[in-house]
């Protein structure tokens, strides 16, 4: 049997293999009515945190505590013709401005779809916007709050501040909360209060704060930042923590991977630091390892 | 995973949250205010889906703002909490219902203090003592057990400490700092952080 490959192949029971499978026809198969209703009763990823009535029961925390990695977006409102990912590591931290750190890997199921995704996106010249979730969402949101921190510009003669910039993002994207949206994001800026940074999501979260790590490999990304980090750094040392910080989630996570792209925001506006590959990175930090 | 506590004493309400702001299973933020001051003498606690809690609790801010600005005086605690339970209700059976557990204390000039226990499904109850999330179930036979009508200020404190303990002693997760507020006749007071006893 010939394999055409998922997407043409999911759903399909096993037939004549030169049968033509257009996907679209799956993607409407769901009634319209139902498209953009929110089922908030029956979203699967939030755990039953409030429940109260129901007396506890040693299964009563959750159980299945959604993971940044799952290929499920929560809605079960608009189907997907083959499983999206939310595959990625990108981190941000405060040291001599703001440094932003992300990989490059973009993943369809288990299918690497590319490794050289820009994931950070420029909404202007003192403000950057980073990538988690889906691609699109992403950058059609953040392009979309590019728009819209210049016409505050035109009209108040003035920079948006970020805490301002990540509110209208936020208020936008809760408009759409429960329709399907994947978007994890950071804004870093500098504005006249100084360095910025504010994580918002497709969920509604809207957090400030001076340290954030997104995506699949966050977690690993947070356990070297988190140990390394220490208030003394210098600028050289503080983009290392971040490339390695990239580079040890990359290792750990297979939906994170390719180059590792460095910025850094400061007074004058962002600037991108370097670019380097995850293999290369490899051997420089075995070969220093093996000279200790 | 979220806590609130509130306390009403005869002329002072305490108030607790916790400070932990959580996506999964990371802690994204460790010094996050879950309080939204509505007036001068009245606070909104909220806790609940991500992304409601602040916009629920910013709309009902802004409107006790707007009603202060049109008539030129401060809707009381006993009618914020009831238009609160209002626009709770009216998005119940809504497309877009606001999934929020909250807690609001007040002080009036004429009725002295006040808490109110709200939740998701629009439940308003004028209580003396309260808790939100899953600490509460640990923490509300404390508070059946100690309190009284005439408790001091140091004594509630001392209750909340009770709490805070058997949370740290019990409770699964780690609910490290607390944010608490103090609501008199003088307006909102922050009392210190409380923080994880030395083991």
């Amino acid at each position: 049997m010939y394999d055409f490959g998922d997407a043409r192949s999911a759903g399909k029971t096993s037939g004549n293999a030169l049968e033509l499978y257009v996907p679209v026809l799956d993607y409407l198969s769901q009634s319209p009515i139902n498209f953009g209703q929110i089922a908030s009763n029956t979203l699967p990823s939030h755990p039953p945190l409030f429940q109260s009535p129901t007396p506890l029961s040693p299964s009563c925390l959750p159980v299945s505590i959604p993971l940044l990695s799952s290929s499920i977006p929560p809605s079960p409102s608009v189907p997907l013709p083959f499983p999206l990912s939310h595959g990625t590591t990108t981190l941000a931290f405060f040291q001599h401005g703001v440094i932003v750190a992300v990989d490059s890997r973009a993943t369809a199921g288990s299918y690497i779809a590319s490794q050289t995704v820009k994931k950070v996106i420029e909404i202007n010249p003192y403000l950057l916007g980073t990538m988690a979730g889906g691609a699109a969402d992403c950058s059609f949101w953040e392009r979309l709050l590019a728009r819209q921190c210049r016409v505050y510009e035109l009209r108040n003669k003035e920079r948006i501040s970020v805490a301002a910039a990540s509110k209208l993002l936020a208020n936008m994207v809760y408009q759409y909360k429960g329709m399907g949206l994947s978007m994890g994001t950071m804004v870093c800026g500098w504005d006249k209060r100084g360095p910025g940074l504010y994580y918002v999501d497709s969920e509604g979260n809207r957090v400030g704060g001076d340290l954030f790590a997104v995506g699949s490999g966050s977690m690993y990304a947070y356990g070297v930042v988190d140990s390394g980090l220490r208030p003394e750094l210098s600028v050289e040392e503080a983009c290392e923590l971040g490339r390695r910080a990239i580079y040890q989630a990359t290792y750990r996570d297979a939906y994170s991977g390719g180059v590792v792209n460095l910025y850094r925001v400061h007074s004058q506006g962002w600037e991108r630091v370097s670019q380097d590959d995850v293999l290369q990175l490899h051997q420089q930090y075995k070969a220093e390892a093996g000279c200790l | 995973m979220e806590y609130l506590i509130g306390i009403q004493g005869p002329d002072f309400v305490l108030v607790a949250a916790d400070t932990v702001a959580a996506s999964s299973i990371i802690q994204m933020k460790h010094d996050y205010d879950k309080m939204f001051k509505l007036s001068e003498k009245i606070l909104l606690l909220c806790v609940g889906e991500a992304g409601d809690t602040v916009q629920f609790a910013e709309y009902i801010q802004k409107n006790v703002q707007l009603y202060k600005m049109r008539n030129g005086y401060e809707l009381s605690p006993a009618a914020a909490a009831n238009f609160t339970r209002k626009n709770l209700a009216d998005y119940l059976r809504s497309r877009t219902p606001y999934h929020v557990n909250l807690l609001l204390a007040g002080f009036d000039e004429a009725d002295g203090p006040s808490l109110y226990y709200m939740d998701y499904l629009s439940a308003l109850a004028k209580a003396p003592f309260a808790a939100h999330g899953y600490g509460a179930f640990l923490t509300l036979s404390i508070l059946d057990r100690y309190y009284r009508p005439d408790l001091s200020r140091d004594e509630a404190v001392d209750l909340l400490k009770k709490c805070v303990e058997e949370l740290n002693k019990r409770f699964i997760l780690n609910l490290k700092s607390f944010s608490v507020r103090l609501i008199d006749r003088e307006g909102i007071h922050d009392l210190e952080r409380l923080p994880l006893p030395q083991q």
